[in-house]
């Protein structure tokens, strides 16, 4: 074998490498602090800096003549937000929140369900990768994939036609809220795609946490008795609810937030989205929009400490 | 023999816990060490402070007579090898055992048979090609010896190496880790909380307890004239006895131990120390008898030779000892 | 006993289950469909006849070219920038001990968990504030910052893995830091980086909120498409721009799969 060493501390032979490599291992905070400096400059220091800026902004007023900015510290744009159209956009985008949220998590469960239970092998990585697929293929591309579906001349009225069901979406239509001229310019057009964008969001929590779910707990319900509605009402859902309160995070936050569904598949009625993007754009009222971004954040905060204190991060 | 390690005065502080407070230790070259203790005892922490893992909050540390506060573990001729064997999962085994000689910029023809030769050394010779995955537990360990010893250390390091193996490898490894010991002429420092190991493979043991050395010694001092109640208890079977027997017996200590083998069961011969008590219970070990013999309220172990009988529970007996077989303790 | 009561799943839940991955992957097929139509004007199903010559009109586009080239540009440096930054972050998190991390962490998943219209705002107005013009680098800055946790969640979790002791082990036998990085933590975390870094570029690939805050004149892809989806002027061509998106998206998330599927997860629910 080879005879290496002569010395008991081995002399550096790499350079300056070698140096700095002892630099760092004699000053480890040195190497911490140089790793984490880019990206806590990027993340911490611009980033937060911008939505600090933007939320200061909206204790700032528009000048109503000149349209320029008034930096003085008021409460004048959060009285306007309280207005009664704007309350309006704010009621319209949490109930459609809460019910996307609803219907996610309907659809969402039996896919999750038998994905975590019965799924094996390469049913497993079949649904594993349908899931992934459609989470990650273009989400403009998902939106467009509806309004060729929704339109008049689109999948749904063929079909409806070709099963003499017409008269069940004109019936449908012609009703106040939900109607519409047709199905992609109505709020239960908007609705199923809001569904349709978000729904992998809501399985992947509810897989997660079904899996944690030792198998035999679902068979002691049963065997002591319990119909599969009892098994589910008491054993399932119960050891479920992390999951879909995580899954949950993700529909209503991306649903409060998001501007561009509304806009191509809905009627002309604003949703928080579309508000501040028209606010900062249009009208190019940056404090109002400002105050809009804080809607969100707000109910966002106030869902998190809830769904923490129903332990659902440890779903996620 | 020159010093190979030297501990003066050494602690290692994590904020309020102690793991390793004011150890003084000299291990000579060519030694086969042991440092034995329970978890959390400061053994492990040790051997990283010689490895260069961790860094002494107080005291000094030498490898042979060099300063090695401040050295980093890539410029110390110390190896280890580690409890996990942390072999390396994306190299064959033989660029696992060439990997230091490789950093250190050996050729690639030198190394390659260096780390051949280190390989036929553990009786794994074939084996170079293969993952670290594809080998049991007992070869891994084989593995991690040879990739240790190719870089030929000045000390070498081990953490548990045998923690992980079954019984008969265990022994086995104690064997041919002892024979290549000897063979090598390398110094041994190794960490164990299993006594039987520490006594049969070690020139010398160190038994930790609570950051501090309690016992430093042969195997036969460690476990014949253990230092402490600790040592006694953690290093084989000592009876400890209580103050007021220790004064009946004329020790000058408040405690004394006597192992359970220098008792006899029968009354005393000339010079030979004696107690009265009554037998309280007994078992069959296969080559002795476990008596417990009740002496003033002290419960006091005998290891009688299955040969002879043994008394019933309940009845009157004498038992007896040399008197340098007592020895007095330190502390309480 | 337990396996074979667990293998008869309910015929409800079976058709309830597939009726929902169907729901999920029909209006995605349906895009194949429509890129091969004959009809101009109207969303008309079914369509009256096929044909392929919307693929070579879609070819000869030069705007559709210069937006695809702009998103594979822009996507690049992104993901190229996110890899380190994620990287960085990641490394010092799985490597110290050092209060804190858990605000690292929630820093980093910030930019993704809160609304894009959020980030792109916020970013809008640094920049104007900051008088930096719209451009190539502000579309960058803007992806980037939402690309960093998937990179940051895959090698996380690649880091965990990789046990202290191999590190160590790599010291002990003479390695310092950088060859201990090159030869011992790089080809550990490798693949986690490669299906990490083709996350980042799906997602950059496809982001169009925040990019329609932080771009000034040019139009990504998705941007693009967006225009399409609002003012139609050209179906055919958006039919068939749609399906090579979905194509072009599909390819890193099934080698992000391939490259993570012993172990850890694929940061989807982080997208």
């Amino acid at each position: 074998m080879t005879a290496v060493v002569e010395h008991i501390t081995i002399p550096d032979r790499r350079g300056p490498a070698g140096r700095l490599s002892d630099f760092f291992w004699k000053h480890p905070h040195v190497l911490l602090t140089v790793m984490l400096a880019p990206p806590l400059l990027w993340l911490g220091v611009v980033y937060i800096g911008s939505l600090f800026a933007l939320l200061l902004q909206s204790f700032f007023s528009i000048d109503d003549f000149s349209g320029l900015i008034n930096y003085e510290f008021t409460f004048a744009t959060y009285r306007q937000l309280l207005s009664e159209t704007n309350l309006d956009i704010i009621l319209r985008t949490v109930s459609m929140a809460a019910i996307v949220t609803l219907a996610s998590a309907l659809i969402a469960f039996p896919i999750a369900y038998y994905a975590a239970r019965y799924a094996q092998g390469k049913w497993k990585v079949l649904f594993y990768l349908g899931i992934m697929l459609p989470l990650w293929s273009s989400y403009l591309v998902k939106i467009y994939a509806w309004k060729l579906i929704l339109a008049k001349e689109g999948i749904v009225t063929w079909f409806l036609a070709k099963v003499h069901l017409q008269w069940l979406l004109d019936a449908w239509l012609s009703l106040p809220v939900v109607g519409g001229n047709s199905l992609s310019v109505s709020y239960t057009g908007t609705f199923i795609v809001f569904v349709y964008v978000w729904l992998p969001f809501m399985i992947l929590p509810i897989q997660a946490a079904l899996e944690r779910v030792p198998g035999n707990l679902i068979e002691a319900s049963s065997d002591l008795g319990g119909t599969p509605a009892q098994t589910f009402r008491h054993v399932l859902f119960p050891l479920a609810l992390p999951g879909i309160v995580a899954g949950s995070i993700f529909t209503f936050s991306l649903t409060l937030g998001d501007y561009i569904i509304p806009q191509i598949i809905g009627s002309s009625r604003l949703f928080i989205g579309q508000a501040v993007y028209a606010q900062q754009g249009t009208a190019g009222n940056i404090p109002l929009a400002a105050a809009f971004t804080v809607v969100p954040i707000v109910i966002m905060g106030a869902y998190l400490y809830m769904a923490k204190r129903m332990g659902a991060f440890d779903a996620l | 023999m020159s010093t190979a390690v030297l501990f003066d005065n050494v602690s290692r502080h994590f904020g309020a816990v102690r793991a390793v407070d004011g150890v003084n230790l000299e291990i000579a070259e060519g030694e086969f060490f042991a440092m034995l203790g329970p978890s959390g005892s400061g053994k492990t922490t040790c051997l990283r402070l010689m490895a260069g893992f961790e860094q002494p909050t107080g005291g000094h540390i030498e490898i042979f007579g060099e300063t090695a506060e401040g050295v980093p573990p890539y410029r110390r001729s110390v190896n280890t090898v580690f409890q996990d064997y942390a072999l390396f999962p994306h190299l064959s085994i033989l660029d696992n055992v060439a990997y230091g000689l490789m950093v250190k910029g050996v050729g690639r023809e030198e190394r390659r048979r260096a780390a051949e030769d280190a390989l036929a050394m553990v009786k794994l010779p074939s084996y170079g090609s293969r993952r670290p995955g594809q080998l049991s537990g007992g070869q891994r360990q084989r593995v991690a010896l040879a990739r240790a010893l190719v870089n030929k250390p000045k000390v070498l390091l081990l953490d548990e190496p045998l923690g992980a193996l079954d019984l008969k490898l265990r022994e086995q490894m104690q064997e041919e880790l002892k024979t290549l010991q000897k063979s090598l002429g390398i110094t041994f420092v190794f960490v164990t909380h299993d006594q039987g190991e520490a006594l049969s493979m070690a020139d010398r043991i160190a038994v930790f307890n609570d950051g501090r050395i309690q016992q430093l010694g042969s195997p036969e001092e460690v476990y014949k004239q253990p230092k402490t109640r600790f040592v006694a208890d953690f290093v084989g079977s000592s009876n400890v006895l209580p103050a007021k027997l220790c004064q009946k017996l004329g020790v000058r200590s408040a405690y004394a131990s006597l192992r359970p083998e220098a008792i006899l069961l029968s009354p005393p011969g000339e010079g030979a120390l004696s107690l009265n008590g009554t037998v309280s219970a007994h078992s069959f070990l296969g080559a002795v008898n476990r008596v417990v013999v009740d002496v003033d309220g002290a419960r006091i172990a005998v290891a009688s030779p299955a040969a002879l009988a043994v008394p019933n529970v309940g009845s009157p007996v004498t038992i007896s000892f040399a008197a340098h077989e007592l020895h007095p303790m330190e502390d309480a | 006993m337990r396996s074979d009561r667990l293998n008869r799943s309910p015929l409800g839940l079976k058709i309830a289950a597939a009726a929902g991955l169907a729901f999920m992957h029909v209006p995605i097929l349906l895009i194949f469909l429509y890129a091969f139509t004959t009809e101009e004007k109207s969303y008309q199903f079914p369509p009256p006849g096929l044909t392929t010559q919307w693929f070579a009109v879609a070819w000869n586009r030069p705007d559709v070219w210069a937006a695809l080239t702009l998103s594979v540009k822009v996507a690049s440096i992104a993901t190229a920038v996110a890899l380190v930054l994620g990287t960085l972050c990641a490394a010092a998190v799985s490597q110290t001990r050092f209060f804190g991390r858990e605000t690292i962490s929630l820093l980093v998943i910030l930019p993704i968990a809160l609304p894009g219209i959020i980030t792109g705002i916020a970013l809008r107005s640094a920049f104007s504030m900051a008088e930096i013009p719209f451009s190539f680098w502000t579309i960058v800055l803007g992806h980037a910052t939402f690309c960093i946790v998937v990179v940051y969640n895959n090698a996380v979790a690649r880091f965990r893995r990789i046990s202290g002791s191999l590190i160590e082990a790599s010291m002990d036998l003479g390695a310092d830091g950088f060859q201990t990085f090159r030869y011992i933590i790089l080809p550990n975390i490798g693949t986690a980086l490669l299906a990490g870094g083709m996350l980042a570029f799906a997602l950059s690939f496809d982001e169009v909120i925040v990019t329609t805050f932080t771009a000034g004149q040019q139009s990504t892809l998705p941007i693009w498409m967006l225009e399409e989806l609002i003012r139609p002027r050209q179906r055919p061509v958006t039919n068939v721009v749609a399906m090579i998106v979905v194509l072009v998206t599909f390819l890193p998330i099934l080698g992000a799969y391939y490259l993570t599927r012993d172990g850890d997860q694929i940061a989807g629910g982080g997208k």
